[in-house]
């Protein structure tokens, strides 16, 4: 259903991303991983029509993307997170997921349904008319995927939504995803939680310096001998035969 | 306290609507009817800044815009000033779009945005001054001629309940964002325009809807003010002073709030009779106006609306 091709992008003199494809099958969980600086938060911003691309194309459902903006990326159903959380924070977390929902929704209590329901769905257990800024960063990472949820999206671009979370809470964002991706919606993720990697995607995407380096199940990406260099350094995939990255 | 309960709002517009019966005096009338201008246009900021977070630094162009419109129709073509009124309101909500389109269309956001208003005022004042449909520097005589019909009443409660309507309909306006789904969004943009945009969110036309409301609202206080003291010129219509009386009083009674506007239209403009009353320095209440937005900044970053609010939220979740 998301098929890009081609990519590239540039900022002055850095090559964020290079001649970057991928394909996103309906109803599947693929991520894209990489080192720090690889580009991948970059890829997904083009994708999601916040940067523009210097070439390449991105599709969705057969539509070209090129030159929408964000809203426009949205309301065709492809919705992002920021790695960042980027919460309402002087609004109630209601408000928050509410602002989501109305993407489809006109009225506000229909919007407010949506919300609760939601919320419940991915698991926000404060009372949802407290402030958004008083969550933690686990609270505030499920917020940021409840208000993606909440504009009904088709598929959804998850940018580290893993990140700064301890293991329970990494235990249990993965299953709220899985629900998620059981419920009908394709989900692409950036991930560096390799646990989550690991054990979430069907199919995997590396990017190293702005290029794809590898792609394939979780199991063979992590056996590949340029990503384990990628990640640990030059001769590294020489030394253990074990794949480094899944440690 | 929560003043945007129901019974709040509905007993304090019975109040305000039975309040000539309840001041006798002039003066006491008079001092209502300044309170209320204030906060009609004090509205209009708080839309743009304290709902969208658009800060303006020029607000003061839709006043005068909505001024010199119904001087300029009556003067010159004999326009009836309630017509006058209407045209008033649609230029306000015009400039409001031309400035937001130059504006918005570019991403200017923030002290930028503040900085263009505050030129585009500037430039509106100038130009003011020049032409000669609005009187050039000698502004606008509006002649007497008391009548109802011509927006001109013998006694100040005349004036008082049109400037009451304005005011109702501008919180009416108000109330509605804060339970609605153009409000919320408003809201989001304030709070953070990407995360709105990645939502689905337009930011730019909502920015637009967001100043041409503000653009009519702050154009009806101008159209109120040329028809209650006649008269009108460039500094006072495109003045920025003007402009710092819309948004001190949204941020002294709390922008971002419905009561925010009157609140801190009623406290500043109190606080103003009396240190005239004490010490006849003109100029002197600028000084104060100053010193109190430093200590509600510094203090009460929600305005006076937030400090009876603050007490119940204290608990954590």
């Amino acid at each position: 259903m998301l098929e890009v091709s081609g990519i590239s992008k540039s900022f002055g003199g850095l090559q964020a991303v290079s001649e970057a494809s991928l394909k996103v099958s309906e109803g599947s969980i693929v991520s894209l991983i990489g080192p720090n600086g690889a580009g991948k938060t970059t890829l997904f911003a083009i994708i999601s029509g916040f940067l523009k691309a210097d070439s390449g194309t991105v599709n969705l459902y057969g539509d070209a993307l090129g030159g929408l903006k964000p809203f426009q990326v949205c309301q065709m159903g492809m919705v992002r997170t920021f790695q960042i959380t980027q919460p309402f924070a002087k609004l109630s977390i209601l408000e928050n997921i509410m602002i989501g929902a109305y993407a489809r929704i006109q009225n506000p209590e229909d919007a407010a349904q949506e919300a609760y329901k939601v919320a419940e769905h991915v698991g926000i257990r404060v009372p949802l008319e407290s402030s958004a800024a008083d969550l933690n960063v686990a609270g505030r990472k499920r917020l940021e995927l409840a208000r993606a949820l909440a504009t009904q999206p088709k598929i959804l671009l998850l940018d580290e939504v893993m990140a700064g979370l301890n293991p329970t809470e990494v235990e249990e964002i993965l299953k709220v995803i899985r629900e998620i991706r059981n419920s009908g919606i394709t989900i692409f993720l950036i991930e560096h939680v390799m646990q989550a990697v690991m054990s979430l995607s069907d199919y995997t995407y590396v990017l190293n310096n702005g290029r794809l380096i590898a792609s394939g199940t979780p199991k063979q990406v992590a056996a590949d001998p340029q990503v384990i260099e990628a990640y640990l350094g030059q001769g590294a995939s020489k030394l253990n035969q074990n794949p480094a990255i899944d440690a | 306290m929560n003043f945007q309960k129901p019974s709040w709002m509905i007993l304090g517009t019975l109040i305000l609507v039975l309040l000539p019966w309840i001041l006798f005096s002039e003066f006491l009338i008079s001092f209502a009817v300044i309170v209320l201008y204030s906060a009609t246009i004090g509205h209009s900021w708080n839309i743009l800044g304290g709902y969208a977070g658009q800060f303006s630094f020029g607000s003061v162009l839709f006043f005068g815009t909505g001024a010199y419109t119904s001087s300029v129709l009556q003067m010159n073509f004999g326009i009836n000033p309630w017509i006058g009124l209407i045209a008033g309101i649609l230029m306000g909500a015009l400039v409001g779009a031309f400035v937001g389109f130059l504006s918005f269309r570019f991403g200017l956001r923030g002290s930028y945005f503040a900085l263009i208003t505050l030129a585009f005022a500037e430039a509106f004042r100038i130009i003011a001054n020049t032409v000669e449909f609005t009187g050039a520097g000698m502004g606008i005589y509006i002649p007497l001629d008391q009548h109802p019909l011509n927006f001109q009443f013998e006694g100040r409660t005349g004036f008082y309940y049109v400037i009451l309507a304005l005011f109702l309909i501008a919180t009416a306006i108000t109330l509605k964002l804060e339970n609605s789904r153009f409000g919320s969004r408003l809201k989001a943009i304030r709070e953070n325009e990407d995360a709105a945009e990645a939502l689905g969110i337009n930011t730019f036309r909502l920015k637009m809807q967001a100043i041409m409301i503000s653009g009519g609202i702050g154009a009806s206080g101008g159209t109120f003010y040329a028809q209650y003291y006649l008269y009108i010129d460039p500094s006072i219509a495109y003045g920025v002073d003007k402009s710092v009386e819309m948004l001190l009083v949204s941020i002294i009674g709390g922008m971002g709030t419905v009561m925010g506007p009157f609140i801190g239209s009623l406290v500043l403009h109190l606080i103003n009779e009396i240190s005239r009353h004490f010490i006849n320095a003109p100029g002197l209440s600028l000084v104060v106006y100053g010193v109190i937005l430093v200590l509600i900044i510094g203090f009460l970053p929600k305005g006076l609306t937030g400090a009876f609010q603050s007490q119940k939220k204290v608990k954590r979740a």
